[in-house]
């Protein structure tokens, strides 16, 4: 499978090293350090609490680590905050459905084309060419990924008013908008029934097969996680416990404890 | 709907059209008293532009802003020294600079909204409600060192034309009312609105997708407080005429400004309209209802305080069940009597 693929897995990406995260006094990265390679697809698992959304959020400068580094294309970011990170091409979606509720669906993806689009206010209230021009495309652009979606006949309706798992699927549109080549993915199948799941899964595999993204991809179900990684990443209370690609992961016994609950010594 | 001229639809078009045959053919052949014209029609043209600022500030990007009439103020007092101070100043061109300065200064009384949120921010931007109007009332040279203290605002001339009657006031209030109505719709519709609304939905998505917090927020901040200038120079020098900056832009009129958005509709366009006149007009027909029913058996401030308890009451009712206002009540109305395939 893996040698049939359009975009051979590359060269890393994306690293983070030695990063730690506190929240007063919790602890909720220790220490950790993994990579991501180009156009791969790489899942972040472990229990409830592991702290894998806020390595997500470490990653994209939501939270701002104590200590560590974020290395992108072989360079060390300085300053990372999520306005940069997107600026870099790294988009992302969030556990808890961060959409614009008022907004509608196709409205939601346009905002994704935001770094696409280069007017100033007064050229979009004059309308002048440029503007339109940038309409025009980003329009194009965003009810190609509603159709890619399958959500064609919710694309006017108000975020807010949709189920769950249409909202999830409207928050991976918004990322795909972008375009960005890196795409971190919070949980996008949690919530949702199995046809809903495999749906997604399909999505994904799309998205990583015929456009080349780069994902890192959060999630619990581990029939999922195994179909569709590369490589996965195991945390369990703030640290990496495992780090390969599924099967190696699968029967390591370190990682069947932390999924079962097992104490630690 | 499928655009049919730029991003217009078929109905955009139809209501401009409506609309721009009222405001300009059937109004001023219907209507010949001078008294709809300067109390009821140019006031209430001016806080439609006011009340649109505020809409795009608080309605469209979510900011909490309670300032409208320090806007006002640093408009109206902007354009009456360019045109005093600046020979053949053109009062279209000394207008689109005053709301420039207002702008300058929206800009720098919204940066406490890059902090601080919500009814904090509200309080935060009442200081250019005050620090503007102290300002302009404390220096004799902005009030030309009137020993009255009044301001007289000089009569419009435009091109050689005067605009000094109610009717020609109106028309040219009307026209510019048009032009700013059309703007506000571009950018509310396109990315620059797009921008404002996901600020005001969630704004770390927002900056996920590439979203600066700060231009977007400065940038409604500062279109609100260009349109609150426009406003307010409009409203001194076509309805005012003469004016004290304490009486005139009180703390009251820019609460009326806000009320004017919530009622009429956060985040329309339709609402600022609509917003306008129910504030204006309401007292209006109270006053009137109150003195043909109970022949001044009712006193005046009896009268006042009941509109004071509608109009809270309104507002509440509003927030409770229809936070979108009048603008979507009547979209809702007139959607329940479209045939049904029309709908959606
Ligand atoms: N903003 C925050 N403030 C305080 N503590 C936080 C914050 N965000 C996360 N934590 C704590 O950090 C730890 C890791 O949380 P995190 O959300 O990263 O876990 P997770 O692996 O994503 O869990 P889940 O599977 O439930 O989503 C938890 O103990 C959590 O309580
Ligand atoms: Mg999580």
């Amino acid at each position: 499978m893996v040698d049939k693929r359009k975009f051979k897995i590359g060269e890393p990406i994306l690293e983070v090293k030695n990063i730690s995260l506190t929240f007063g006094g919790v602890k909720a990265i220790t220490n950790i350090s993994f990579n991501v390679l180009e156009h791969e697809i790489r899942a972040i698992i472990g229990p409830n609490g592991a702290g894998k959304s806020s390595m997500l959020n470490c990653i994209n400068g939501i939270y701002k680590p104590q200590e560590g580094k974020v290395i992108f294309k072989g360079e060390e970011l300085k300053s990372i905050t999520p306005n940069i990170m997107a600026q870099k091409g790294i988009s992302r979606t969030f556990q808890n459905l961060a959409l614009f509720k008022r907004m509608s669906v196709l409205d939601n993806i346009l905002v994704g084309r935001k770094l696409h689009t280069k007017s100033s206010f007064l050229e979009v209230a004059l309308q002048l060419p440029r503007a339109t021009r940038e309409e025009k495309v980003n329009r194009a652009k965003s009810e190609e990924i509603v159709k890619f979606l399958e959500i064609e006949n919710i694309k006017n309706t108000e975020v807010g008013k949709l189920p769950y798992g249409l909202q999830k699927k409207v928050e991976l549109g918004r990322a795909l908008a972008t375009e960005a080549p890196i795409l971190l993915l919070d949980e996008p199948m949690a919530g949702m029934n199995v046809e809903e799941k495999r749906d997604m899964c399909r999505f994904v595999l799309k998205i990583n097969d015929e456009l080349g993204a780069t994902i890192v991809l959060i999630e619990h179900d581990m029939g999922v996680v195994m179909d569709i990684s590369d490589r996965v990443v195991v945390l369990d209370y703030g640290k990496v416990i495992g780090d390969d690609i599924p099967d190696i992961v699968r029967a390591d016994q370190k990682v069947i404890d932390a999924y079962l609950g097992v104490a630690h010594d | 709907m499928k655009p049919v001229f730029m991003r217009y639809t078929k109905n955009d078009i139809i209501n401009f059209i409506v609309l721009l045959v009222l405001g300009f053919l059937v109004i001023p052949n219907v209507i010949k008293s001078d008294y709809w014209y300067t109390s009821i029609l140019i006031p209430w043209l001016c806080l439609t532009i006011a009340a649109l600022g505020q809409n795009i500030v608080m309605g469209y990007t979510g900011q909490l802003s309670l300032g409208a009439a320090g806007f006002m103020c640093a408009g109206a007092y902007a354009c009456y020294n360019l045109m005093l101070r600046i020979q053949d100043m053109p009062f279209l061109g000394a207008l689109i600079l005053s709301g420039l300065i207002a702008a300058g200064l929206g800009i720098i009384f919204g940066l406490p909204s890059l902090r601080i949120r919500g009814i904090y921010l509200m309080v935060a931007t009442l200081a250019s409600q005050f620090f503007i109007v102290w300002v302009v009332d404390k220096f004799g040279w902005f009030k030309n060192y009137d020993l009255s203290g009044a301001t007289t605002f000089q009569k419009i001339d435009i091109n050689g034309i005067p605009f000094h009657s109610g009717y020609m006031m109106y028309l040219l209030v009307a026209a510019i009312v048009v032009v700013i109505t059309i703007l506000a719709i571009n950018m509310a519709r396109g990315s620059t609105g797009r921008n404002w609304m996901a600020v005001r939905d969630m704004d770390i998505a927002a900056e996920s997708m590439g979203v600066t917090l700060l231009k977007t927020k400065l940038q409604a901040f500062a279109i609100n407080a260009f349109l609150c200038g426009i406003a307010g120079a409009l409203y001194t020098y076509t309805y005012l005429k003469t004016v004290e900056p304490f009486a005139a832009f009180n703390i009251s009129l820019s609460f009326k400004i806000m009320f004017m958005a919530i009622i009429g509709g956060l985040g329309t366009i339709s609402g600022a309209f609509i917003g306008a006149a129910f504030i204006l007009l309401f007292p209006v027909v109270l006053n009137a209802v109150g003195n043909n029913l109970f022949h001044g058996m009712i006193d005046a401030t009896i009268i006042s305080s009941i509109e004071q308890i509608v109009f809270g009451g309104l507002i509440i009712t509003l927030m409770i069940f229809e936070p979108l206002g009048f603008a979507k009540l009547w979209e809702t109305i007139k959607s329940k009597f479209r045939p049904k395939s029309q709908t959606s």
